[in-house]
């Protein structure tokens, strides 16, 4: 096992994961984040289920000290809670609500023919390009 | 379109934290997308085979979802173009800015324990809930 094929299948189970929760339609996201709307609280669901796994799972995991095929773990060192981290979850946030769309769903969404996964991720590079331009140090 | 799935939405939460402990425990790394696909723009390119594989992968099992599920998921047609553009500008700006989206910081980042992961997602929660208030009951667009 090497960490190439490893990614390939965390990969796909997350991608099947977004299927099966149906997080990659984002008539069900925005229908999440409509609370004054027909809301649909399904979106908490999920995060239930994969805080649950991955709490549970990351604590066993950091106890091993390592990981199987890596030297080590490869966390942020970032902890202050800083204008970056706020600015920019909250333009994200908007983002969020104006497409339907996070990163997860719109990379899953282009496997099922969806037009405007290209649309978004061109525009998503874009963003990404020009928050290391002018608002990214580090 | 059934309006409120428990179960799936619990499974497939389920299948994500997964795909998270497994990238962690044998790669040591973070199963936080915009991570993964910023750092596909790193020059020094070092570490961008696995990212590209866990992206093919999410392909693969989305499309191996789609086959699977009793109702294939089917796409609205008529969303206008501006809001997917300005949205996924922000969504690359604001993630890129913040080191996170709804994978980073709202499942690893909180599952870690992570006080900034807590603090953004109550932020982009907050603004995402805002954002489609204004659209859909203010301005009506979207809806």
């Amino acid at each position: 096992m090497n960490t190439i094929l490893l990614a390939l299948i965390a990969g796909t189970l997350f991608g099947l994961g977004m299927v099966v929760s149906q997080m990659v339609n984002p008539d069900k996201v925005l229908a999440f984040l409509d609370v004054a709307g027909n809301w649909d609280p399904s979106l908490i669901l999920v995060m239930v289920g994969a805080l649950a796994v991955a709490a549970l799972g990351f604590y066993w995991v950091r106890k091993r000290g390592r990981p199987l095929l890596d030297s080590r773990f490869y966390f942020t060192s970032k902890t202050r809670i800083d204008p970056p981290l706020l600015i920019g979850a909250a333009l994200f946030g908007i983002g969020w609500g104006m497409a339907g769309y996070c990163p997860g769903p719109v990379v899953t969404s282009l496997a099922l023919g969806n037009r405007e996964a290209l649309i978004m991720i061109a525009s998503l590079y874009v963003g990404f390009l020009v928050a290391d331009r002018f608002g990214r140090k580090g | 379109m059934e309006h409120f799935t428990p179960v799936s939405a619990l499974l497939g939460g389920a299948l994500i934290g997964l795909s998270a402990v497994l990238l962690l425990w044998f790669n040591g790394r973070i199963a936080g997308i915009s991570g993964i696909m910023s750092g596909l723009m790193a020059t020094d390119g070092g570490n961008r085979q696995w990212r590209v594989a866990f992206l093919t992968g999410m392909l693969l099992g989305g499309a191996a979802g789609q086959l699977l599920m009793p109702d294939p998921i089917l796409f609205r047609t008529d969303y206008p173009t501006a809001l997917i553009i300005a949205g996924g500008f922000l969504v690359g700006f604001g993630t890129r800015l913040g080191n996170g989206c709804t994978s980073g910081h709202g499942i690893c980042g909180i599952a870690l324990g992570s006080k900034r992961s807590i603090v953004a997602t109550l932020v982009f929660m907050a603004t995402g809930l805002l954002t489609v208030f204004i659209m859909r009951h203010i301005v009506g667009l979207g809806a």
